[in-house]
């Protein structure tokens, strides 16, 4: 038998994987926006315009979901803060969107959003410097989030913080976020946030087509995002992430750093969800402090655990599955929803473990992955115990 | 200091703890202790439980910092200044009490990860498998005995296969220092033997200490040995002067 390494290295990138990679993508770019706007809209077949940020979102949370899966799946980091990374991308987006208003808005007034002339500001703050070029809201959607999840990495891997006290640090930091974006004098539009956008790179984001174009987009970004993560799980590296979510004190004494491996992937992934806040936002309209609410990202946890920790399609398939069944339920049964996402994540830790993914792999629907994840978290490294 | 040792012929000193004390909570797991091991030596380590031979190798392998006492490797590095990652890249590997391997990785994979190579982040993340690499794997399995297990993941693997895929991943990196606690915990006396075998063929070319509880095993390797009581060195030599010495008699062996 040939060894495993080469076979993983090649069943990665192979052409079968691509095969199974452009014909999705083609699925998702090619024959949406042609129901879309290829099909009378009196055809059965036809895809109603306010569909489209509805999937388009559905990618964006599961970009989000992808974040999330790189780091609880693969190094198990369970961070309940990713909704905060997802909120400051989505935020430096917004901050662009409203400095393309211009005079347009309410107040005219060709500098100030209008929510800042309505707090009698007298001048942008520094901080909104810059945000009318798209070059720069862009970096900051990578570097705000990353910088962020940089130093508080940093802080708490190096001390060496993790399991259940980390996802608390974590969502202690999107709960201070979300009481400070709260606030009026921040300069994010307090309790309302940013809204009334009016166009993105000169198009009309209320337009049919400029929303099949941010649908594409995050469709580009949601594969792109998949490339990297599969990238980084498949690399040595990813293997050390497993091993240390296993066995963490026995990557150190092999020689790795554990908080610089951490660090890293936890870095990526906050910029991944930095990248998918920054699409949802011109798609629904708006961002505000809600967007930082700790129980959103717990919601994001249900996700990964419902399609299946450890396997990026799982991560795919979980938030575009429950976020479907959330859209059709709140408007069917709206009373229900909280019980049925509940309901879901106790029924999918006791029943199925591995979520869909772990499902379709016991029935033979797809390939047992190459380093199976590991459902039960062992919070003690066995040899802490010795 | 109170303990007592055979005389021996000097070489160089690869391992040299003096004064080392480290308390949990007001108890001393390790209470003024000196030990000079020295290069190319294989030393057993034995003693009750509660002796601070576990805490010795944590001191070692940087787990725990000491409260007092020097920790040199080689001469100058200070291990009380390093961090676990930094002492094994010197060259110090540990084998746990328990097997501690990869459970949801290959066995090929848990050797590949022990394997001298770059341990830096962002070389792991585009590290390629090189042919060269690849045989130094294949190699290693087959002196394990694990060559038909390369592809199953190691979590399937028997307790005594763990041990030696353990030992592998040691034996692997090529280090100068080894310390296994317990290698035989949990094994047939087969195992046992062909571990002791494994344990001599890899002591021919590095510094090797050897915590262990069985007697007999420990008299298998024929090392000199070093008796642990109440975290100091009670006494040093060879295992019949050990067995011999009336204080170790009143503390260890007798009863």
């Amino acid at each position: 038998m040939a060894d495993p390494t080469v076979i993983a290295a090649r069943g990665a990138w192979g052409p079968a994987f691509w095969a199974r990679f452009a014909a999705t993508g083609l699925v998702l770019a090619v024959v949406v926006p042609v129901l879309n706007r290829g099909v009378s809209p009196t055809s059965f077949a036809a895809l109603p315009d306010y569909l489209v940020p509805l999937l388009g979102k559905y990618l964006c949370y599961a970009i989000l979901a992808l974040s999330l899966d790189l780091i609880w799946g693969y190094a198990g980091i369970l961070s309940l803060g990713q909704a905060a990374f997802f909120a400051l991308g989505g935020y430096c987006m917004g901050m662009y969107l409203m400095r393309q208003i211009g005079t347009r808005g309410v107040y005219q007034n060709p500098i100030l959003p209008d929510f800042m002339v309505f707090l009698q500001y007298k001048e942008l703050p520094w901080f909104w410097y810059g945000f009318d070029h798209f070059a720069w809201a862009l970096s900051t959607i990578v570097l705000v989030p990353g910088l962020l999840a940089f130093v508080f990495g940093w802080l708490a891997f190096r001390s060496r913080v993790s399991g259940v006290y980390l996802s608390i640090i974590t969502q202690a930091m999107t709960y201070a976020l979300l009481l400070a974006f709260f606030r009026n004098d921040m300069g994010f539009g307090g309790n309302n946030g940013l809204t009334d956008y009016k166009d993105i790179l000169g198009w009309d984001v209320h337009s049919p087509g400029t929303r099949l174009g941010l649908y594409l987009a995050s469709v580009a970004g949601l594969g792109a995002a998949y490339l990297i993560c599969r990238f980084v799980t498949r690399s040595k590296l990813g293997r050390v992430l497993l091993a240390l979510r296993d066995a963490e004190s026995r990557v150190r004494f092999l020689g790795y750093s554990v908080t610089n491996a951490k660090l890293f992937v936890f870095t990526l992934s906050a910029v991944l969800a930095g990248v998918a806040g920054a699409l949802y936002v011109p798609q629904v309209g708006i961002i505000n402090p809600s967007e930082f609410s700790p129980g959103n990202s717990i919601e994001v946890a249900i996700w990964v655990s419902v399609g299946g920790r450890g396997t990026l399609v799982g991560a795919i398939l979980g938030a575009v599955l429950v976020n479907f069944g959330k859209t059709w339920l709140t408007g069917a049964f709206p009373e229900v929803w909280l019980f049925v996402l509940g309901g879901l994540f106790v029924v999918t830790t006791l029943v199925f473990p591995r979520g869909i993914v772990g499902l379709a792999q016991q029935f033979g629907w797809a390939r047992a992955p190459i380093a199976p994840a590991a459902v039960e978290d062992k919070p003690v490294a066995v040899e802490e115990q010795a | 200091m109170n303990a007592v040792a055979e005389p021996r012929p000097a070489r160089d000193v690869l391992l040299y703890l003096d004064g080392v004390t480290v308390s949990f909570d007001g108890f001393k797991a390790l209470n003024n202790l000196s030990l000079v091991v020295e290069d190319g030596e294989l030393r057993t380590i034995i003693g009750p439980n509660g002796a601070g031979k576990t805490t010795m190798m944590d001191v070692v392998t940087g787990k725990t910092r000491p409260d007092s006492g020097d920790v040199f490797f080689r001469g100058s590095e200070d291990l009380t200044r390093l961090d676990e990652a930094a002492i094994a890249n010197l060259g110090i590997g540990r084998k746990f009490q328990r097997p501690t391997v990869f459970e949801n990785l290959t066995v090929f994979d848990n050797l590949d990860l022990a394997l001298a190579d770059s341990r830096s982040t962002w070389r792991t993340l585009f590290a390629r498998p090189a042919a060269a690499q690849r045989e130094t794997i294949d190699a290693t399995l087959s002196r394990i005995g694990l060559a038909a297990e390369s592809g199953s993941l190691a979590g399937a693997l028997s307790h005594g296969q763990k041990q030696w895929l353990e030992i592998g991943m040691l034996l692997i990196h090529d280090r100068q220092l080894l310390l296994l606690d317990e290698p035989v915990a949990g094994l047939t006396d087969r195992e046992t033997e062909e571990t002791a075998a494994l344990i001599l063929d890899l002591a021919r070319d590095r510094t090797i200490i050897v915590v262990e509880h069985d007697m007999a095993f420990v008299r298998s390797l024929g090392a000199r040995v070093t008796v642990l009581h109440e975290g100091s060195v009670l006494a040093e030599g060879s295992i019949d002067y050990v067995q011999n010495h009336p204080r170790v008699i009143e503390v260890y062996l007798g009863r």
